[in-house]
C-alpha cells in the first residue's frame, strides 16, 4: 500500500510537468499578449509595447521564459497577476473556497439522491419507476449549464420568489471571512439570519452544478447494482433468506459502489468545468470566472497558475479516490 | 435594577433596528470586479466605475452632461497665450480615513503634485508601483503636453503647458487624473507598502471605500464630511453580476436598484415593468467604415460619397443594432457639445450612387477589400455581419468586395498602417470633448502608424482643428467644430455609420440618477425613496 502511495505520488511530477508546460504554451499561440490586450482602439505605441514586454519578461525567448517560470515555481512562487497586481496564490486562495464549497455541496446533492435513485431503478429493473428515473437522468446529463442555470433562476427566483437570483449572501449581511465558506463563517458570525440566507443562495447553484453528475451516479448506479444483483453471492444471499435490505443495500451495494466511486472521482473533473459556468451565472466568487477572464487578459501568471493549482487539486483527490478504491475493495488492496 | 437593565437593552435593540431598518441602501448590480482601486492606473470602464464613488479630480463632469465644473479646484485662470492654467483649490477638503490611515491635513497642492508626478516623473517613488503603466496619462498626450506643474501656496497650483490646449480642462476631469493623498502615499511608502494606496484607497469623494470581496461585492459608506452636497444614501453596494440575465432578474427582485448593460433581448420586458425606468441615451461612440484615400480609387471624394450613398445604413441599424443603435451622420454622437444637426445625411440611393461612380470614372466598377474587426465592441455588436450587408449593398453598384479581418492587436496595427482599402472601426470618447474624436481625422494621425485610418489630410480641416485646440471659449470652439462637420460630410473620409444606444434600467424608487453620456455610473447625487 505504502509503495503504492509513493509511486502513485512520484507520478503527479511529470504531470505536473506537463501541465504546466501545455499550458505556458498554450495561452501563448493564442494571439495578442498581455499587453495589447489592455489597449483599446487607440492601441499602443511600439515604444511603449516594448517597455512593458520588456517589463514582464515576455521579450524573452519561450523557453528561457518556461525555464524561469520552472524555477520560481519550484520556489513556491506562483507569481503575480498582471492585471490587478496581486500574489497568484493569494487571489486563488481567496476565491477557491467559494469554488470547493459549492463543489462540495453539488457532490452531496449528486450522491446523496444520485446512489439511491440507481438503486432503486435497478432493483425495479423494466417498470416504470426504472423508466422514469433513467429518463430524468439522461435529460439531466443532456441537460445545458448555462440554460438551465437561467430557467431555475427565472422560475425559482423571479416567478416564484423562493430563493435568492445570485451571490453568497444577503448584502445586507457583512461580516469578515473566517475560512472563505460562507456557510461556517455566516454561522460564526453570529448574525441572525445569515446562515438561513447562504443556505438560500446555496441551493440553485447546488442543483445546476449537481445535476450533470447526479444524472452519472444514478446511471452508474443502476448498471453496476444490476451486474452485482445477477451475481452467484447475491442469490446465495437471498436464498439464506436474508432480508432485500441487507441483500441489497449491504451486501451488493458495497460492490456495486466500486465502479461509483471512480466516477465520482473522475467527476472532480467535469465539476471543475461546470463550477466555471455556474458561478458566472450566480455571481460565484469562485475561481472559474478568474481563469476564464486571465484568458481574455491575457493574463498568463493567473492562467499558468491558476491551472497548476487546479490541476494539482484534481490529481490530488484521484489519489484520495484511488485509496478509497482500496478501502472498499479489499482485492485490490492486497494484490497491490 | 435588572429591569432597568432589560428596559434600556430593549431600547437600544429596537434604536438600533430602527437605524438599521432606516439606513438607505443602494445597490448597483456591476458587471465584473475592478483590477484595483486606482484609476491612474486601470483601463476599464468597471474598475474606473469601482473607484469613482471614492475620489475627486481638479474638475468634474455635470452629471448627465459632458460640461465641465470645478471640483476640487474651485476655479481657474487661463493666461491669454493658454500656455498656463492657474487652478484655485477649494479649502477645508477632508481625505477620508481607515484602519490603517487617519489623515493629520486637509488637501492641499501637495496632494494634486504627488498625484501627477507619479503618472509623470520616473523618479517618483510610487511611479512605478502596481505595474507603473498610465495608459490614460500617456494616451492624452499628457507628457508631452505638461511643461511644469508647481505649487504656488498651498491652495494654488499652476500647470503650465507646451502649447496652448483647450481639451486639457476636458482631460482633467477624466478619471485617470484623479488625486490621491499624498500624505497616505508616505505613510504607506514609509511602512513597505505603497501598494496599498492602489487597494484600500483613500480620497475626498462622497463615499469612503468599506470592503471589497473579489468577484463579489464592493461596499462604500456615505463621507459625512464630503466637501459637497452629502450623499442621499447611506450605504453604496456594488453586487458584482456578471451575467446580464441575473442581473436582470436582481433588479425585478430589488435585490439590485441600478444595473450596467441589459441584454438586448430583455429590453421590452424592461420597458413594460412598472417597478423599473428604462433610461437610454446615445453613447459616446461612434462606428464608421474608413476609407482608405491613399489607394485608388477612394482618393476621389466622388468615389467616397458615392460608396457612403451605396450603403443601406437603416437596414444595419435595424438588424445589427436591433433596438440599441442609431444611425450616425457625423463622427461625433449627438450628445457632444459641437454636433451639427444640420448637416443632412446621404440618402441611400445605389442607382445615384452608380452615376457618380460612372462621372468619377469607375464605371466598370472595382474590386475593394473590406476589414472587420474580429471583436464585439460597445459601438458595434458584429462587424462581420455589417461587413457582409455592406458586401451586399456594394455589388449592387458594381464593387466587388472581399472580406478581411485579422487577430485584434493585429487588426488595429495594420489598419493604423494603412494596410486597408476600407476598414470597420469606431472610437469611445474619452472626455466628452469634440477634439477627442476629430483627432481621428487630423493631419498628425495620417501617417503610417496613426490613427487616422483613412490618411486623410484636408488643410482646412486641420487649420480649424487645430484653431479649436487653442481655443478655449466653448461658443468659439463650437462654431469650429460645426464648420468642421461641414467639410467631413462633404469629403467623406468616412462612412459614419452609427451611435450606440445605451440602455440603464433602473427601480422606479431611484431618484435623481442620471444616465452619463461618458458612459460612467455616478451615484454622488442619487437617492432611494
Amino acid at each position: 500500500m505504502f509503495s503504492f502511495i509513493i509511486r502513485r505520488v512520484l507520478l503527479v511530477i511529470p504531470t505536473f510537468l506537463a501541465i504546466a508546460f501545455l499550458t505556458f504554451v498554450a495561452i501563448r499561440l493564442v494571439p495578442g499578449d498581455p499587453v495589447e490586450a489592455r489597449t483599446g482602439e487607440r492601441g499602443i505605441s511600439p515604444e511603449r509595447l516594448a517597455h512593458f514586454r520588456h517589463e514582464l519578461g515576455l521579450d524573452q525567448p519561450v523557453w528561457k521564459q518556461f525555464l524561469d517560470y520552472l524555477w520560481q515555481i519550484a520556489h513556491g512562487d506562483f507569481g503575480t497577476s498582471i492585471s490587478t497586481q496581486t500574489p497568484i496564490l493569494t487571489e486563488f486562495t481567496t476565491l477557491f473556497p467559494a469554488t470547493l464549497e459549492l463543489a462540495i455541496c453539488a457532490m452531496l446533492f449528486a450522491t446523496i439522491l444520485g446512489i439511491p435513485a440507481g438503486v432503486i431503478a435497478a432493483t425495479r429493473r423494466g417498470t416504470y419507476i426504472d423508466y422514469t428515473l433513467m429518463g430524468a437522468a439522461l435529460t439531466g446529463f443532456s441537460m445545458p449549464i448555462f440554460w438551465w442555470g437561467l430557467l431555475l433562476i427565472l422560475f425559482f427566483s423571479v416567478d416564484l420568489g423562493w430563493t435568492p437570483v445570485s451571490g453568497r449572501i444577503d448584502l445586507l449581511y457583512y461580516f469578515e471571512p473566517v475560512t472563505g465558506f460562507m456557510l461556517i463563517d455566516s454561522w460564526l458570525s453570529s448574525e441572525e439570519g445569515a446562515f438561513a440566507s447562504a443556505v438560500s443562495h446555496l441551493i440553485l447553484p447546488t442543483i445546476v452544478l449537481g445535476t450533470i453528475p447526479l444524472a452519472t451516479i444514478a446511471r452508474m448506479t443502476r448498471s453496476a447494482m444490476l451486474e452485482i444483483l445477477g451475481e452467484d453471492y447475491v442469490r446465495t444471499a437471498r436464498a439464506k433468506g436474508l432480508s432485500p435490505f441487507r441483500v441489497v443495500g449491504i451486501h451488493a451495494l458495497r460492490n456495486a459502489l466500486i465502479p461509483v466511486v471512480t466516477v465520482i472521482g473522475l467527476q472532480v473533473g467535469a465539476l471543475m468545468a461546470g463550477a466555471v459556468l455556474t458561478e458566472y451565472i450566480f455571481s460565484w466568487p469562485g475561481i472559474g470566472s478568474w481563469l476564464i477572464e486571465s484568458i481574455q487578459r491575457r493574463d498568463y501568471p493567473v492562467l499558468q497558475g491558476g491551472i497548476l493549482l487546479v490541476s494539482g487539486i484534481v490529481i490530488v483527490i484521484n489519489i484520495l479516490v484511488d485509496l478509497l478504491y482500496g478501502v472498499l475493495n479489499p482485492r485490490i488492496r492486497h494484490a497491490r | 435594577m435588572k429591569t432597568f437593565a432589560r428596559l434600556l437593552a430593549a431600547t437600544m435593540l429596537v434604536t438600533g433596528l430602527a437605524s438599521a431598518a432606516g439606513a438607505k441602501t443602494l445597490v448597483y448590480c456591476s458587471e465584473g470586479s475592478p483590477e484595483n482601486f486606482n484609476p491612474q492606473i486601470n483601463t476599464t470602464g468597471t474598475s474606473f466605475d469601482a473607484a469613482r464613488p471614492v475620489f475627486n479630480q481638479l474638475v468634474e463632469f455635470e452629471p448627465g452632461t459632458t460640461k465641465i465644473r470645478p471640483a476640487l479646484a474651485e476655479s481657474w485662470v487661463v493666461s491669454p497665450d493658454g500656455l498656463e492654467v492657474t487652478f484655485n483649490l477649494r479649502k477645508g477638503v477632508k481625505f477620508h480615513s481607515s484602519k490603517t490611515f487617519k489623515p493629520t491635513r486637509d488637501f492641499n497642492a501637495d496632494d494634486v503634485l504627488f498625484s501627477f508626478n507619479r503618472m509623470w516623473k520616473e523618479d517618483n517613488p510610487y511611479h512605478k508601483v502596481s505595474g507603473g503603466a498610465y495608459d490614460y496619462f500617456n494616451d492624452m498626450e499628457m507628457p508631452t503636453l505638461l511643461k511644469s506643474i508647481d505649487k504656488i501656496d498651498d491652495h494654488t497650483v499652476k500647470f503650465t503647458l507646451t502649447k496652448p490646449n483647450a481639451p486639457f480642462l476636458a482631460n482633467l476631469g477624466m478619471d485617470f487624473a484623479t488625486i490621491f493623498s499624498a500624505e497616505y502615499a508616505d505613510v504607506m511608502l514609509k511602512a513597505g507598502k505603497p501598494e496599498t494606496i492602489d487597494q484600500q484607497p483613500i480620497g475626498t469623494g462622497p463615499f469612503t471605500f468599506v470592503a471589497y470581496q473579489k468577484d463579489a461585492v464592493i461596499r462604500f459608506k456615505a463621507f459625512p464630511d464630503f466637501w459637497g452636497p452629502k450623499a442621499k444614501i447611506d450605504d453604496l453596494v456594488y453586487a458584482i453580476t456578471k451575467d446580464p440575465t441575473a442581473r436582470w432578474a436582481k433588479l425585478q427582485k430589488n435585490e439590485c436598484q441600478v444595473m450596467i448593460g441589459p441584454n438586448p433581448a430583455d429590453l421590452p420586458a424592461m420597458g413594460k415593468d412598472e417597478n423599473v425606468n428604462l433610461l437610454s441615451q446615445p453613447g459616446l461612440n461612434i462606428a464608421y467604415l474608413s476609407f482608405n484615400v491613399t489607394k485608388p480609387p477612394f482618393d476621389k471624394k466622388e468615389v467616397r460619397q458615392a460608396l457612403t450613398m451605396a450603403i443601406d445604413q437603416a437596414t444595419i441599424i435595424k438588424d445589427v443594432y436591433g433596438g440599441a443603435g442609431q444611425a450616425a451622420k457625423n463622427f461625433i454622437p449627438p450628445t457632444i457639445w459641437g454636433y451639427n444637426d444640420a448637416i443632412e445625411p446621404y440618402k441611400y440611393d445605389p442607382a445615384k450612387a452608380k452615376e457618380m461612380l460612372k462621372a468619377a470614372g469607375v464605371a466598370e466598377g472595382f474590386e475593394s477589400d473590406l476589414w472587420w474587426m474580429p471583436v464585439t465592441r460597445p459601438y458595434n455588436p458584429n462587424a462581420k455581419r455589417i461587413a457582409e450587408l455592406m458586401q451586399a449593398d456594394f455589388e449592387k453598384v458594381g464593387i466587388k468586395t472581399h472580406l478581411v479581418s485579422y487577430e485584434w492587436g493585429e487588426y488595429r496595427k495594420r489598419l493604423q498602417a494603412g494596410e486597408h482599402q476600407m476598414g470597420q472601426l469606431g472610437w469611445s470618447g474619452d472626455n466628452g470633448d469634440p477634439d477627442n474624436f476629430f483627432f481621428l481625422l487630423g493631419c498628425e494621425g495620417a501617417r503610417p502608424g496613426g490613427q487616422n485610418l483613412s490618411k486623410w489630410c484636408n488643410k482646412d480641416f486641420e487649420a480649424l482643428f487645430q484653431k479649436a485646440k487653442s481655443t478655449f471659449d466653448v461658443a468659439e470652439r463650437t462654431k469650429l467644430y460645426e464648420q468642421m462637420q461641414v467639410i467631413a460630410h462633404e469629403e467623406a473620409p468616412v462612412f459614419n455609420m452609427a451611435h450606440s444606444i445605451v440602455y440603464e434600467p433602473i427601480r422606479k424608487n431611484v431618484t435623481n440618477y442620471k444616465v452619463s453620456p461618458l458612459g460612467r455610473r455616478e451615484f454622488a447625487e442619487v437617492g432611494l425613496d
